[in-house]
């Protein structure tokens, strides 16, 4: 997998490239299917992603499988595009983060001349605008293993 | 007042706009200035810049309220520092949501290659 990260440019936003050996069609409905969206995310949504509305969901990632959170979804452009805004990392129950700014996750999909498959790029920005107590908590919280799980999920699916 | 202002940098960092702070030419040039030749007065930071002692003070106070820069004596010389674990925490941060995107696109990669 090839992955691309503008490391040092921006403190804003977080920019992820992935070629994937699959047609466009078969990737859009893996991020615009809410179902098959959770099945890799590791979320269970309560809906359909439809333009300007808000899904609940409960992770499935183990040990985190008590968090809720919402995906309010921005822009569908189907095959092209699809963004949603949520509030990354928030992960504490007794926290209320609804007053909270949220960031922009978006994904674009392009065909690789020659049915080579698919590059697929998941930007999210609008670090800026959190709090930086909150990040800072957060990441004290993630350390504890969100990382871990996420790699232990990757190696069961793969 | 110094002294006031570095405590309340410390005390409520959730009003600390780091990033925002940091998008400013001016500001992120003072920030890359105090990186490479360490605490630096307002006279030696504002040489060569065209920019006014005052403006510079100003740039340096919002640096400040961000928890970027403290304030220190150095002598009879007062100096500004870069406080870079603030920095480091904010960088820390963005690198674990990366982290944590590497894996979820791993997962989705996964996801759609392997049922054909």
């Amino acid at each position: 997998m090839t992955t691309k990260t503008d490391k040092q440019q921006s403190t804003d936003r977080i920019e992820k490239r992935i070629e994937v050996r699959a047609p466009r069609a078969r990737v859009w409905r893996a991020i615009a299917d809410a179902n098959e969206f959770g099945a890799w995310f590791g979320i269970k949504l309560d809906g359909a992603f439809t333009a300007g509305a808000t899904v609940r969901g409960r992770l499935t990632i183990p040990n985190y499988d008590h968090l809720t959170l919402d995906i309010e979804v921005e822009r569908i452009e189907p095959e092209r595009y699809f963004s949603y805004r949520w509030h990354p990392y928030a992960i504490d129950p007794k926290v209320d983060y609804s007053s909270e700014p949220t960031t922009l996750v978006e994904f674009h999909l392009a065909e690789i001349a020659g049915g080579g498959g698919t590059t697929v790029t998941i930007v999210e920005s609008g670090f800026d605008r959190i709090p930086l107590a909150r990040r800072s908590e957060a990441y004290r919280m993630n350390d504890q293993g969100w990382a871990g799980q996420a790699k232990k999920l990757a190696g069961y699916v793969a | 007042m110094s002294r006031n202002r570095s405590a309340a940098a410390v005390q409520v960092p959730a009003a600390a706009p780091v990033f925002a702070a940091l998008g400013d030419t001016t500001r992120l040039g003072l920030v890359r200035r105090l990186s490479a030749d360490g605490p630096l007065s307002i006279t030696r930071l504002s040489e060569g810049t065209g920019v006014t002692r005052q403006a510079i003070t100003r740039h340096l106070h919002a640096l400040g309220r961000a928890g970027l820069v403290r304030d220190a004596r150095r002598g009879r010389e007062h100096v500004f520092a870069l406080d870079l674990k603030r920095l480091e925490k904010a960088r820390q941060y963005l690198d674990h949501v990366a982290a944590q995107w590497d894996a979820a696109a791993a997962r989705l990669q996964a996801f759609v290659e392997e049922e054909k």
